[in-house]
């Protein structure tokens, strides 16, 4: 048990290291997916069997699906790569990457030096999940149905094409 | 069965949140920006994934499905702000749009 979560966990984060450092959109995508199936075991492990299936269902299924389209749509060429490399290529990553690393640094040092208690051997299986999902924080349900329905008018009202108009009152092409 | 320390968990959300947090301020591209936000939501939830289960409580792994949906919404908003983006400026440069002309 313990070996795969270690072997899951450093997939994970090669996985993601390919993701942040691609030039193709989609070659990044394809390896996020690899991050998500990855951080997914690591889930069914801590003992979250329902995450780990919504892990996969809609952040490997549906939200890598919806970017992908997105960039079939915007029908980028081999520019659009050419143009990454070169604004990826310079020193513009050593400033954020050398304050990242040394704020996770300061993080790990603070987790590894404090008190060790270990994870509880139990799964929390769905039904756990609904029980407190439809009890204690069923007021949070209402509001991400609400999230969400602001999602989806927010969505469509920007996604929409708008006619071009010159002036209102010399060419109405509504 | 051996168990898994807490702090092992922690640390490897502490990672992707930092990866994607070198990404988003790294790159240019609105699109690479919006996945690397994508990592960083993750991370946050595995975070809290790790939390619940060392108590031993489903709040948990509540936290993660706001998380998600959370992350539903902004993918979808985001998504098509960079199609309006791309279709004003004919580029996905983050830097071209900061003109704040409607």
């Amino acid at each position: 048990m313990q070996a795969t979560f270690y072997i899951a966990s450093a997939v994970a984060v090669l996985a993601t290291i390919m993701v942040i450092t691609r030039y193709n959109m989609i070659h990044a995508l394809l390896y996020l997916v690899i991050s998500f199936l990855a951080v997914a075991i690591v889930f069914f492990i801590l003992g979250a069997p329902f995450i780990a299936a919504l892990e996969v269902i809609i952040y490997a299924g549906a939200i890598v699906v919806l970017i992908i389209f997105v960039i079939m749509m915007l029908n980028l060429k081999e520019e659009a790569v050419e143009q990454e490399r070169i604004w990826f290529s310079g020193n513009t990553w050593i400033g954020p990457g050398v304050l990242s690393v040394i704020l996770l640094g300061e993080l790990v040092y603070i987790l590894v030096t404090s008190a060790t208690p270990e994870v509880s051997h139990q799964v929390i299986d769905a039904k756990d999940v609904g029980r407190s999902l439809y009890g204690p924080y069923i007021i949070g349900v209402e509001l991400c149905g609400l999230l969400l329905m602001s999602g989806i008018v927010g969505a469509y009202h920007l996604g929409r094409q708008k006619k071009k108009v010159v002036h209102r009152f010399l060419e109405k092409t509504e | 069965m051996e168990t898994i320390a807490v702090e092992y968990g922690l640390v490897l959300a502490g990672t992707l949140f930092a990866l994607g947090l070198i990404s988003v301020l790294v790159r240019r591209n609105v699109i690479f920006m919006l996945i690397s936000v994508e990592i960083m939501l993750n991370a946050a939830g595995l975070a809290f994934i790790v939390a619940g289960a060392r108590w031993g409580q489903a709040d948990g792994q509540v936290m993660f499905i706001f998380i998600v949906t959370m992350a539903a919404a902004e993918v979808s908003v985001g998504l098509a702000l960079i199609l309006q983006i791309y279709h004003q400026l004919k580029t996905l440069d983050s830097d071209a749009a900061d003109k704040m002309k409607g």
